[in-house]
């Protein structure tokens, strides 16, 4: 079980981590997310052992590591854009934690990775003759081959198209849970962390705002600003807010986060107002929409209703995709 | 704490060797100058420098660095473009003849020049043998490769796409060259054009060769007033001159080497098939391989011209001591001197300059760490500008008394010639160590490499031909070095190039013709270590 607590990581006095506390129990991954210059890649590599700490332990079942060198730690770190060793074979790539660990049986080991990231027959291919996904799967390949007791993975998917994204996100998480392995991930991108992901880590300005359970995360984030960095549409305060809560049947909040799906189309919803501007996606019609005593918000129709720009249109409200955030954090991170 | 506390550790030895072979002579020679007789007396360093020959020597040493650095820019630039942008037959042939003048020993451009320029020479009637004229082409010879090197490197990876984009808005190829590819060049040009006049500057042998008593550089002055007038004060005056002149210009160059664009897209580019307009860039290649080509032609056929026959009679004699006993050694003892002499020097150089490397391109964690990298990274850089006879006459007045009595040591030599070699070595290495993605060597760490198999894994592959060819340029510097040398090689131990130019200073036709065919050995060795080292490829190779 890999723990933090108070961990903080200065560049030349400045603090790029501050406060940084975490726990992270085998065998769960985690998703640490952030907008860019969060912290949350420098966390990762604080880790890792590439960045010393300022203050603050990084600490493994209790033992304190802050002062064992990266290659001691037993964590792998998988980069952004894989760092493979570009004059060895995916095979010698693949092979080359359990070739300084002296393993027997390397070529068996090394087979059998290569299959669990759908790479059978690439061993004697050079990084340079590979794809941009694969060249992410083999160096997923070797940090596995590393058996390390914590995986660290810095941005593993950024660097490939949106398709391939998604696809690999999904074998990722198959692959992890497969081998049984702990991760911790750091990423800007929500749909990933959700995709990967079993527990997760909001970053921000250096500090981590908020963790636990991914779903729980996802349905009460503690302030507007996770909310909106979490994929939620907008949040709505004081009346607006207090009038979507109700239609939605839950109770009064100082501020309602809402999702961009929580508002639809529905002749029999509890709440009126006119369209403003409609869109067609293949999947639905995005609708920005001037509701009566709300004011503007996102909503969907199905595509077979297209309402035009001043048609009025009722809303019906769907409470599994509002989150209330509590007082306290509606007023302390107005003051940020 | 502990990450400088490695770093200097890795620095020490070099560190060290510096301090003692190179600030300990330098300043020995600073002593020499302004406590003529144990005292603190600046007069006599004032007076020197008012002299009017010391003047003329100045203004000479200015002019002839300031006409020889453009000539070589101007002559280097279309060159540097057609052999870096171009692709035709034979390039690669072209481009390593076109590197091959700046190792040559320069003592051996002084005796190819005064071949082909002198009264006898082919090139005799034009009467420029011993004018300044003579000197500057000389120091144009040696410095072209500079200047083709390092801006055709630059040029070479340098991002097609603007210019085309420029070129599709409607700018012809001299505008794109005026408006785009020019500014993308200017640093590199500017540093190029500032180590070739440090180059020509500080250059011994040529002048030493071709200028006589008659013109006189800061430099062959030093020597002269050192050897032959023995008036210590004031060569010590004018190598402190020299000295500060020469750290004031590589800190200039410092900075313009830093300061290079980041956001000039850096992709090598496939060379392409010369079009029409590439004509006067093709013609001035060629023209450029006949001047390079000429004095040494000339040199070849002189040597094997005996009495108005062919014959291999000098390199024969070259057994000998010569006529009226101008050796104490044969030249050919002179020529295994050398060899081993340069095997020593090479490792010497080799070893230091690949610890200063890997010290100065770790990755700095904190501000004071940084500083301290760029204090070494330009510490070994001195070397390169503190004048190969400033060196060697610091040797000579400060390592002759215990605990560093070094005179009889076969070690000096080596030591003052792998300092010349030094700062090549690592040039050669530093671009391509900080090359490598700091994330490599991570991703080895992350995966259980230790510190040390973590370099075995990422650096060795990626620095083992640079290695080897700074090796080699190392060896062929080692081979042609004649200012250090000729302060320190005893009589009984020459080097060649010292056999040489000794040769070309006694009289009589055997001697001089002894001296053509040592030039040639010397030139074919050096020569074929280079064309060893530029079919490694390192493109980074005597580049600045």
């Amino acid at each position: 079980m890999l723990s933090l607590s108070a961990v903080t990581v200065t560049f030349d006095g400045v603090p790029a981590v501050r406060d940084a506390s975490l726990e992270l129990p085998d065998g769960s991954v985690l998703a640490v997310l952030g907008p860019s210059g969060s912290g949350k890649s420098t966390l990762l590599r604080a880790i890792a052992g590439l960045e010393p700490t300022a203050t603050g332990t990084v600490c493994w079942d209790g033992r304190d590591l802050t002062r064992v060198p990266t290659h001691r730690r037993g964590f792998a770190l998988m980069f952004q854009d894989g760092q493979l060793f570009n004059h060895l074979t995916v095979a010698r790539n693949v092979g080359y934690p359990l070739r300084l660990r002296r393993a027997r049986g390397i070529d068996g080991r090394v087979g059998e990775l290569l299959e669990l990231v759908g790479l059978t027959g690439y061993a004697d291919r050079l990084p340079a003759t590979l794809s941009g996904g694969e060249r992410q799967r083999v160096a997923l390949a070797r940090s596995l081959a590393a058996s390390p007791r914590l995986l660290l993975l810095d941005e593993p998917l950024s660097a490939l198209d949106t398709g391939l994204r998604e696809r690999l996100a999904g074998d990722l998480r198959d692959i992890l849970h497969q081998a049984g392995t702990t991760a911790l991930m750091v990423t800007h991108d929500h749909d990933e962390a959700y995709s990967v992901a079993d527990r997760l880590a909001v970053m921000r300005a250096g500090r981590v705002v908020q963790q636990g359970e991914i779903a729980e995360v996802w349905a009460a984030p503690a302030d507007p600003e996770t909310a909106l960095f979490l994929g939620y549409a907008g949040v709505l305060r004081g009346r607006a807010a207090a009038r979507v809560l109700a239609a939605g049947g839950l109770p009064a909040a100082p501020a309602v986060a809402v999702r961009r799906s929580a508002l639809s189309a529905d002749p029999e919803g509890a709440l009126a107002g006119e369209v403003v501007s409609a869109r067609a996606t293949p999947d639905q019609v995005r609708l920005l929409v001037d509701v009566d005593d709300v004011g503007l918000v996102d909503a969907v129709a199905r595509s077979d209703r297209h309402p035009g720009p001043g048609e009025r249109v009722r809303l019906a409200v769907d409470p599994a995709r509002l989150a209330a955030i509590p007082e306290a954090m509606v007023s302390e991170s107005s003051l940020d | 704490m502990r990450r400088p506390l490695t770093l200097l550790a890795l620095a020490a030895l070099p560190l060290a060797v510096l301090g003692v072979f190179f600030v300990l002579p330098v300043a020995g020679m600073l002593a020499r100058g302004f406590w003529p007789e144990g005292e603190f007396d600046p007069g006599a360093v004032v007076e020197v420098l008012g002299r009017p020959r010391v003047h003329r020597v100045l203004w000479f040493t200015v002019w002839t660095a300031a006409v020889a650095t453009t000539v070589s820019v101007l002559l280097g630039l279309p060159a540097a473009y057609a052999l870096h942008r171009l692709a035709f037959p034979l390039r690669s042939v072209v481009r390593a003849a076109l590197l091959v003048p700046f190792v040559l020993p320069t003592v051996v451009v002084g005796v190819a020049f005064r071949q082909l320029l002198g009264e006898a020479g082919p090139l005799g009637f034009l009467g420029l043998d011993g004018t300044p004229v003579a000197i500057l082409a000389g120091l144009v010879f040696f410095n072209v490769a500079v200047v083709i090197r390092t801006v055709g490197a630059a040029w070479e990876s340098l991002d097609r796409r603007p210019a085309d984009a420029a070129a599709a808005l409607g700018a012809s190829p001299a505008q794109v060259f005026r408006t785009v590819t020019f500014p993308a060049l200017r640093p590199t040009i500017v540093s190029a054009a500032s180590v070739v006049f440090l180059f020509c500057a500080t250059a011994f042998g040529v002048v030493l060769t071709l200028g006589g008593t008659r013109y006189s550089s800061v430099e062959t002055e030093i020597y002269l007033l050192t050897k032959d007038l023995l008036d210590l004060p004031a060569a010590a005056a004018l190598s402190i001159l020299q000295l500060v002149a020469v750290i004031v210009l590589l800190v200039i160059a410092g900075r313009l080497r830093t300061v290079a664009d980041p956001t000039v897209g850096r992709v090598t580019s496939r060379p392409v098939r010369p079009r029409r307009s590439d004509g006067p860039q093709l013609a001035a290649t060629a023209l450029l391989l006949v001047l390079v080509a000429a004095p040494i032609v000339t040199l070849v056929v002189g040597s094997l011209r005996v009495d108005d026959a062919w014959g291999l009679d000098y390199y024969r004699a070259l057994q000998t001591e010569g006529t009226d006993e101008a050796l104490a050694v044969p030249a050919t003892t002179a020529l295994l001197n050398s060899l081993r002499i340069a095997v020593d020097a090479t490792w010497m150089a080799l070893l230091l300059g690949l610890l200063v490397a890997v010290a100065v391109t770790r990755r700095s964690h904190s501000r004071p760490e940084h500083r301290i990298r760029g204090a070494l990274d330009g510490a070994f850089m001195l070397p390169l500008g503190v004048s190969a006879v400033t060196l060697g006459f610091g040797f000579l007045i400060t390592l002759d008394q215990p605990p560093l009595d070094l005179r009889d040591s076969a070690l000096l030599v080596p030591i003052a010639q792998a300092l010349v070699a030094l700062p090549l070595v690592v040039r050669a290495l530093v671009p391509v160590l900080s090359g490598v993605d700091d994330r490599q060597r991570q991703a080895a760490a992350s995966l259980g490499a230790g510190p040390l198999r973590a370099v075995l894994t990422v650096d060795l592959p990626a620095i083992r031909m640079p290695l080897l060819a700074a090796a080699g340029f190392a060896f062929a510097v080692s081979l042609g070095e004649f200012g250090a040398t000729s302060f320190l090689a005893r009589a009984d131990r020459p080097t060649l190039p010292v056999v040489i130019f000794r040769l070309i200073g006694q009289p009589g036709e055997l001697n001089y013709g002894m001296a053509l065919a040592a030039s040639v050995v010397l030139a074919g060795s050096t020569a074929l270590v280079i064309l060893v080292v530029e079919r490694l490829r390192v493109p980074a190779m005597g580049a600045w």
